[in-house]
């Protein structure tokens, strides 16, 4: 299938797991995180590491939208749920989400009226066609879907729709690597940056890991090929001395990204002083709110929220997860308490969360199906 | 350094960490926790599991239920028969290639196909919304007989309940259905055995995604059709070739994947699929890219998995793809001895991972 196939070719993964080997030095070790979500599930789902050597290692970064959503928003959105004549719509794997009193799919069995959607503008056209309801979108994501967020304000405003609100918890990605590499406990070689997030950031607001923290960074596409060659792209940039921001996924990422996108979200939204990570604690300007110009769209205006904040579970251990400090296996309570039927922390949740990917695609038993694989 | 595998530093931990998987994953199933009836207990997936075992396996055990098929097998006045029963929510109603009432019996049919037996008798269940159009259900139910026809049943008593408007979606079918073996076979999970080929009769996944395309929720058009068919005649065919073949069943909800989990778990072997050997159409593919979806987990309507002892393989893919409905047919994998109850999936790739059952993600309704 063409855009699909070449960037799955077996033969270019061989020769790249060759050149990677050929780079990596023996005689130590690498570490490097992979920012975004959706290269985790990649890397699980297509047995990516299979290809790296042993002594270069993906820790899995922050990036995964739902897995940073802490427990009390979860509640406060059940609560607006559960308000009279009220449609909640969020994108589907926030269902599962555990809060404080149960998730989005519990809930829903309790009787509150929550839809998946596919994107906000389907949740306006709910509103459009339920004008006797109060439909609110559950927003979240980082810079990657902030401005479909920031469009469908736009629309609601331009169209005057007056029962339709948006519950913000957009998040920013750079002030969470920023906390990361802070982070005393976490020694990381460099960084395989967000593909799409960049699309819309572009590649500069990186450059301060590679001055200030030097520490190389790659923009990485989510093909199989893509992570393997920025693999290859951070050996060379540490074999070659070099610390700097490259962009391996050039044919979506423009190095100033994308003027349009920045522009609608600026439009309608600003940064929070600060915001709750789930695991990660409090960031300063981490986070997007609506501007007041849009604030008779904004659900945490027109609902009195509890907002009361819900610790997470002492046995999780999503937030060093999250920072890259476990490995999703060395967590307490993974594949035991923790599964993705019953999670404990988001991690397990989402397809991009480091612990569900990790244990729907987990690994071989080596030894056992070594032979049967060849 | 030779170029290689990820985790093979720290293998010991890890094997442990699989094996606390593995026991869980094992142990979870019985346990029911929700306080009430959550969409995922309607997606075939692990929640469905832990609900069916959990709540009614509990309440009704007794030993022809125990196998958990998708069918009975009993004797009874010196004949062996099968008998299942199936429901049918599907949203929309009418979708390409099929529509509520052809998927009903084809569903039946199939289920009863897929023990060994020949597809004798149906009974029809309607539960009607207050308002549905009669031209629509006579188009359900011309569609039924039609399709009965064609897999030679007779659809021989049913039952028709109206609620109120709001307390149902249209039409809903709830069918049983009744087979007798002509054959001297005895199919199941516990007779797949290592050294198994593991074969699909056709392109996976087009009855899942013509659906979701069909509630028109994605704004994606495709000419894809639902595969929906009754499989008696390839079971026929398949037999005609060989009688090693040990299990069979139609990968419906839930998809190959879960047809796969679930006979490694009860059988206690695992499934190693190679996943370039996955017969998927390029449209499904395309689909299942944009939506995320995995295609291995996609439904569909009309396709069997079968476990055919492995030196009868080639053989038995040849009587498959001489019949008009196995003309896609193919060898997707083997069954191995260990590590038991898991499905492993050489990707395309050329990597490795584990094929887990559907963690109970919110599906529309898609039979």
């Amino acid at each position: 299938m063409r855009f699909v196939d070449e960037f799955r070719d077996r033969k270019i993964a061989r020769e790249l797991g060759v050149q990677i080997a050929r780079l990596a030095r023996p005689d130590r070790a690498y570490r490097f995180m992979e920012v975004c979500g959706g290269h985790t599930h990649t890397i699980y789902k297509h047995g990516i590491e299979d290809y790296l050597p042993p002594n270069i290692t993906l820790v899995h970064g922050p990036g995964c939208p739902v897995c940073v959503i802490p427990m009390g928003r979860v509640d406060d959105a059940i609560f607006i749920a559960r308000q009279p004549g009220v449609i909640l719509t969020c994108f589907g794997d926030m269902m599962r989400v555990p809060g404080g009193c149960g998730s989005f799919l519990d809930a829903s069995a309790a009787g509150a009226d929550i839809r998946m959607v596919y994107s906000p503008l389907d949740a306006l056209k709910i509103a459009q066609r339920n004008p006797e309801r109060r439909v609110v979108f559950f927003a979240i994501g980082f810079e990657t879907t902030a401005p479909s967020t920031a469009l469908t304000l736009l629309k609601a405003a331009q169209d005057g729709v007056d029962n339709f609100s948006v519950f913000c918890n957009h998040v920013t990605i750079v002030p969470a690597i920023k906390a990361i590499l802070d982070s005393p406990d976490l020694r990381l070689d460099g960084f395989l940056g967000p593909g799409h997030v960049s699309a819309v950031i572009g590649c500069r607001p990186y450059q301060f890991i590679a001055e200030h923290f030097q520490r190389p960074v790659v923009v990485a596409g989510f093909e199989p090929l893509d992570i393997l060659e920025s693999v290859r792209l951070l050996l060379e940039q540490i074999e070659q001395g070099r610390c700097e921001v490259e962009n391996q996924y050039t044919r979506v990422v423009p190095w100033e990204g994308n003027p349009k996108a920045l522009a609608v979200i600026r439009e309608t939204m600003e940064l929070r002083p600060y915001f709750e990570w789930r695991g990660l604690g409090f960031i300063s300007q981490s986070a997007l709110k609506l501007r007041e110009p849009f604030s008779r769209l904004d659900a945490e205006r027109i609902f009195r929220l509890p907002g009361v904040r819900v610790a997470d579970p002492k046995a999780c251990q999503c937030g060093e997860v999250l920072k890259g400090v476990l490995k999703p296996w060395e967590c307490k309570v993974f594949g035991t308490a923790c599964t993705p039927e019953t999670p404990i922390g988001t991690c397990m949740v989402s397809s991009e969360g480091a612990c569900a990917a990790y244990y729907n695609y987990g690994r071989f038993h080596r030894e056992s199906v070594a032979e049967a694989v060849r | 350094m030779t170029p290689g595998r990820g985790f093979e530093e720290r293998a010991v931990r890890e094997e442990e960490v699989l094996d606390r998987i593995d026991e869980y994953r094992r142990r979870a199933r019985t346990l029911l926790r929700e306080e009430r009836i959550t969409m995922a207990h309607g997606a075939g997936g692990k929640a469905t599991h832990t609900l069916v075992e959990a709540l009614f396996l509990e309440a009704f055990r007794n030993p022809l239920l125990e196998p958990m098929e998708d069918q009975a097998v009993f004797a009874l006045a010196g004949n062996r028969l099968a008998m299942t029963t199936d429901s049918f929510v599907v949203s929309p109603l009418f979708f390409p290639g099929g529509n509520i009432g052809d998927l009903a019996v084809n569903g039946t049919v199939n289920d009863l196909a897929v023990s060994g037996a020949r597809p004798l008798y149906l009974t029809a269940g309607f539960i009607l919304e207050e308002g549905f159009a009669t031209a629509d259900l006579q188009r359900i139910a011309a569609s039924m007989a039609r399709a009965a026809a064609a897999a030679g049943v007779q659809i021989v008593t049913g039952d028709t309940k109206v609620v109120e408007r709001g307390k149902a979606d249209g039409c809903f079918i709830s069918t049983s259905g009744i087979g007798v073996f002509e054959r001297d076979v005895k199919l199941g999970a516990p007779e797949v055995r290592a050294g198994d080929a593991i074969l699909v009769s056709g392109p996976i996944g087009d009855h899942g995604i013509t659906i979701m395309l069909a509630r028109g929720e994605l704004e994606l058009v495709s000419d894809i059709t639902s595969d929906t068919a009754p499989l008696h005649g390839l079971v026929d065919a398949l037999f005609g070739a060989t009688k090693a073949v040990h299990a069979m069943r139609d990968a419906t909800r839930g998809g190959v994947a879960t047809v796969l989990n679930e006979i490694a778990a009860a059988a206690g072997v695992v499934m190693v699929v190679d996943e370039s050997a996955v017969p998927v159409r390029d449209e499904v593919r395309g689909a299942c890219e944009i939506l995320g979806i995995d295609p291995l987990y996609a439904a569909c309507e009309g396709r069997l998995v079968a476990f055919v002892n492995g030196e009868a393989a080639e053989s038995a893919l040849r009587a498959m793809q001489a019949h008009p409905l196995g003309e896609g047919a193919a060898i997707i994998g083997t069954v191995l001895a260990a590590p038991r109850g898991l499905v492993l999936l050489k990707t395309q790739f050329g990597g490795t991972r584990i094929v887990d059952m559907l963690v109970g993600d919110p599906l529309p309704r898609i039979c």
